[in-house]
């Protein structure tokens, strides 16, 4: 009872978000707000694969692009004929059915495709795998620009707008959710015994291949949801924002925050997102951007290579003001 | 027929390309376990030093045999010099650290070559200065061959050899094996690992460079950000043939190089980047380890 | 780290001390970094002469003009941010771009909520001006110069048999294809082969070989001159004797340097394209242009930099008009913008927000000069 009270509450405080937070937030930090969390949905979803299960995945864009151009396809294409058959419910209330189906369907072509790089992943290790999973984000880069019914090379556009604040909070809520509680079951012991060591966990009874799949999988399903959220704020969709240099920045965020540490992920997907931008207020030195932003990038590996929290957690109950004491020994 | 020999010799060139700047990457791999992301863009810089330095003598208004091997060598030193400072000061810090942070570090030094070459060279395409005149070995109406494919092919075969030789008959080359098949063991034997690495890193940067000469020599338009693609080809090319291994990476670079022009021709055009890609995972689910990879046992 | 940090923000702070009142703002936003960085760069420069110039005769409205230009790297969602920090952080007044009509269409919409002029000075989808009635473009839409070309070559050359080699990333290019195609075939031509390849790509020969074997008299190549010299160099090595032709991508001093075999754009010799001006046009608009241009810059402008020139020229000439700088009030004097002397020709914005002007069709002669041949009006 009292757990769906607390998310009954967390229902109402999304929705208040919704209606108030673009009132009170000036739209342009809204803007980075929302790219933001859908870095965070991205980062938490590689970091399950590449931080707990050690799996070196180099193609989340690929992910993120599936889920992306699966969704924005069914809102453009099948949104109209749902719309007129769902006519007699409440216009507010169909809009959000047909935007979780998408969200679903782009969740779930992503994680067939997860399940497909999953495979490999069975007879390769370390940088073979790196090698092909960053090989299948750029083969579908490279189908995607060769369909038209998706804008091909030159973009999908009009994809109707239906990404709002409520949704791309409580995704983000809900990834951090899920792989947090699955990270500290006994799955996550299992994923972390994969990462340790592949050998002696197959000693010990754990099926590595379903551990590897599932983790490759969930993943996916993740960064296809973060698509889906991508195309629907931006209502354009285009193939050099899912190139491997997406990839890669993805890869930078988990690793600046540390690998294996979902706060971590979580402060370096927001850090990383906002960096770039506020880099724009350097005046004069403007145009050397890209440039401090690769010199800080090699300078934070240089002076502190686990990342923000390496690999642990910090201890964040220690803040929490209502927790019972813990019994002293 | 004479559409599929046209088309082989193109697919050859690419090939000899490929193979060079794979090689690079094969060797550092060896060496230090290290996928170093910024080799493309050493590629990229050979081209662009060839560029400056050919304008700067004037190689470049009275083109010559020996003007071309002078701005190919220019290159091939330029490149390995820089080669040895990125070691030096981007990977040499972090020897000992995980294999993550230092390929980051190697994404953050090739997005710094890219960008910063797009603000001091300006990201404009440049002509680069025709060095070599072209002439036409073979012509009829349906097959034409010109010199430069030949001469790309020529020039890295030479240059292949040369590496076949250092690696195989000199001290220095023994080392660079001895420090590949285990570093710590290496040292004790009294090598100066950090010695050999820079070497590796100076060698294969200047097969960069050259291949960046090359290439330029034949699709003239170069730019800061040329060396992005063939740099990932290449390195599937090192992949695919087995990384760490020297001849895998000339065996993988050929079967790139033609596999990709024979699709783009006959199939079509706009697959030609995905082809790289699905040779790579069609080989390695047959060959985990490559075409000439060793299958490493692991230990428990 | 720290030290970097200080250094940075005391000089933004600096920069921040010199504000006046007396500014006028206004935003644009392009890719300065990135695949096609050189695109946006040319337009920067020709907005930035023409601002130059403006402030130098006085300024807009009494008050200096300041372009306060952001980098989309090339992407969608940074043009979106860029967009949104040009409105909501800077405020300003109006906003020239983006090149691209992928990412001015992550812009559009953004500056039709605000309520913010947009002109694009070169995105040819047609979908960007409907986004809203904020949203403009001074630049050719794609089937004009599609079917200038394809009369050209059937009624003026004589041509029956035409080859397409296409850039499948551009909205340009393939809509130029597009209504090409369309007109030639109408007028009784053949399309033998139609082939395409993504900007950015070096090797050509895999799709002339197979257009080579279909011996067509012509190849309409509307892409960018990025791509066409190097494509124009491939076909003469492979032999290909057929005349060129192609839109107005291909205006840049480099393309003649690129299609090079032993003597300046020969391998571009007696090809035709079709441009906004023709350089020999003895028009003092144009060649004052021209020479401010070179004397700024070290180089001859390209289709971009003039077309980056104008954009912003009619912006100010609308301000003016206006007489102020609200946006509903630049808006009504754009939609008004009739016969607007600039250098790529006598601009008119029609009902549809797009621009009406002549084309002109040059020829590439000796050292890769440009010639002018002809003339077609809207």
């Amino acid at each position: 009872m009292k757990r769906l009270l607390v998310f009954a509450a967390i229902f109402v405080l999304f929705l208040l978000a919704n209606r108030f937070l673009p009132q009170w937030i000036d739209s342009y930090y809204l803007h980075l707000t929302i790219l933001s969390c859908i870095n965070i949905i991205l980062a938490v979803s590689l970091n399950l694969i590449n931080g707990f299960t050690g799996q070196f995945s180099l193609g989340h864009a690929g992910f993120m692009a599936v889920g992306g151009y699966t969704s924005a396809a069914f809102t453009y294409y099948l949104g109209q004929k749902l719309t007129s058959a769902l006519g007699f419910l409440p216009i507010m209330l169909t809009k959000n059915l047909i935007f979780l189906s998408a969200l679903f369907s782009g969740g779930l072509s992503a994680a067939i495709l997860g399940l497909l790089v999953g495979i490999p992943s069975l007879r390769l290790r370390g940088d073979y795998l790196a090698i092909v999973t960053l090989g299948m984000g750029e083969i579908v880069r490279v189908l995607i620009l060769n369909i038209d019914a998706i804008g091909g090379a030159r973009g999908f556009s009009g994809i109707p707008a239906y990404t709002n604040v409520f949704w791309v909070i409580s995704l983000t809520a809900l990834t951090i959710a899920v792989v947090t509680s699955l990270v500290n079951s006994s799955h996550g012991r299992a994923f972390l015994s994969v990462r340790e060591d592949e050998i002696a966990a197959e000693a010990m009874g754990i099926n590595t291949t379903y551990y590897k799949v599932t983790a490759f999988v969930i993943g996916a399903f993740f960064a296809g949801m973060a698509g889906c959220l991508f195309g629907h704020y931006l209502q354009l969709l285009h193939t050099n924002s899912f190139t491997f240099v997406k990839s890669f920045e993805i890869i930078i965020m988990i690793i600046v925050g540390g690998l294996g540490s979902i706060s971590g992920s979580i402060i370096a997907a927001i850090l990383l997102t906002f960096l770039p931008e506020l880099l724009r207020y350097l005046g004069p030195i403007k145009d050397w951007r890209m440039v401090i932003y690769s010199l800080a990038l090699i300078l934070i590996m240089l002076t502190r290579p686990q990342g923000l929290f390496g690999s642990r957690e910090p201890n964040w109950r220690r803040f929490w003001p209502f927790r019972k004491p813990s019994p002293s020994i | 027929m004479q559409e599929f020999l046209q088309q082989l010799v193109n697919g050859i060139s690419w090939g000899a390309i490929y193979a060079l700047i794979a090689l690079g990457y094969t060797m550092v791999y060896g060496v230090l376990q290290l996928i170093n992301f910024a080799h493309g863009d050493v590629f990229m810089l050979g081209a662009f030093f060839g560029y400056f330095f050919s304008r700067w003598t004037k190689i470049a208004q009275e083109p010559t045999l020996f003007g071309f091997f002078a701005t190919l060598l220019f290159a091939m030193v330029a490149c390995a010099l820089v080669g040895m400072i990125i070691e030096r000061a981007a990977y040499k810090p972090l020897r000992l650290r995980p294999r993550l942070t230092v390929l980051i570090t190697a994404i953050g030094v090739s997005l710094l070559l890219e960008n910063g070459g797009q603000l001091i060279f300006g990201a404009d395409p440049k002509f680069f200065p025709s060095l070599v005149a072209e002439t036409k070995l073979y012509e009829s109406p349906t097959l034409v061959i010109s010199n430069l494919p030949m001469i790309i092919l020529a020039v890295s075969l030479v240059l292949m050899i040369l590496l076949r030789f250092i690696v195989m008959n000199t001290k220095i080359g023994k080392a660079m094996r001895a420090v590949a098949f285990n570093r710590e063991a290496a040292s004790l034997m009294g090598v100066n690992t950090n010695n050999v690495i820079s070497f590796t890193f100076a060698l294969g940067s200047a097969l960069a460079g050259a291949g960046g000469i090359l290439v330029a020599l034949t699709y003239p338009k170069i730019d800061p950000l040329m060396g992005l693609l063939p740099g990932l080809k290449a390195f599937v090319a090192a992949v695919l043939g087995g990384i760490g291994n020297i001849p895998g990476a000339v065996l993988g670079g050929m079967i790139l190089g033609v596999s990709e022009t024979m699709v783009a021709g006959y199939i079509s055009s706009t697959f030609r980047d995905a082809i790289a890609f699905a040779l790579l995972v069609v080989i390695l689910l047959v060959k985990p380890t490559g075409l000439l990879g060793s299958r490493v046992g692991e230990k428990v | 780290m720290r030290k970097l940090l200080t250094v940075a923000l005391t000089v933004t702070l600096l920069a921040g001390c010199a504000k006046e009142e007396n500014v006028i703002k206004i935003g644009e936003y392009g890719g300065l970094t990135g695949s096609t960085a050189t695109f946006g760069i040319s337009t920067k420069n020709g907005i930035d002469m023409a601002t130059e110039e403006l402030n130098a005769a006085g300024g807009l409205l009494n008050k200096r003009v300041e372009i306060i230009v952001e980098d989309d790297r090339c992407l969608a969602e940074e043009a979106a941010s860029a967009v949104k920090k040009l409105i909501t952080q800077d405020k300003v007044v109006a906003m020239l771009g983006e090149v691209a009509s992928s990412r001015s269409l992550a812009g559009a919409p953004i500056c039709q909520e605000n309520k913010i002029p947009m002109i694009t000075p070169s995105s040819t989808n047609p979908k960007v001006t409907e986004v809203g009635d904020y949203i403009f473009r001074i630049c050719f839409i794609d089937p004009f110069q599609g079917e200038a070309m394809a009369k050209f070559a059937y009624n003026n050359l004589g041509l029956r048999k035409a080859a397409i080699l296409k850039d499948s990333k551009n909205d340009y290019s393939v809509g130029l294809a597009q209504f090409f195609a369309e007109t030639f075939k109408g007028l009784g031509g053949q399309i033998v082969a139609e082939e395409s390849y993504f900007e950015g790509d070096q090797d050509f020969k895999a799709q002339l070989t197979s257009i080579k074997g279909k011996k067509p008299e012509t190849i309409f190549i509307p892409g960018y001159y990025t791509e066409v010299g190097l494509i124009a160099r491939q076909a003469r090595e492979l032999g290909i004797p057929a005349s060129l032709m192609g839109g107005d991508g291909w205006d840049s001093p480099k393309l003649a340097e690129i299609a090079t075999i032993k003597k300046p754009g020969d391998a571009l010799k007696d090809c035709y394209f079709s441009n906004h001006y023709a350089s020999d046009d003895p028009n003092p608009i144009i060649q004052s242009f021209i020479q401010k241009y070179k004397a700024k810059y070290n180089e001859v402008p390209d289709a971009m930099a003039v077309l980056g020139y104008d954009v912003a020229n009619i912006l100010f000439d609308a301000m003016k008009r206006a007489g102020s700088t609200e946006g509903s009030k630049i808006r009504d004097a754009l939609a008004q913008t009739t016969n607007f002397p600039g250098v790529a020709g006598s601009t008119t914005i029609d009902s549809a927000r797009n621009a009406r002007k002549p084309l002109v069709v040059l020829k590439i002669a000796e050292g890769g000069a440009y010639q002018y041949v002809a003339t077609v009006n809207p």
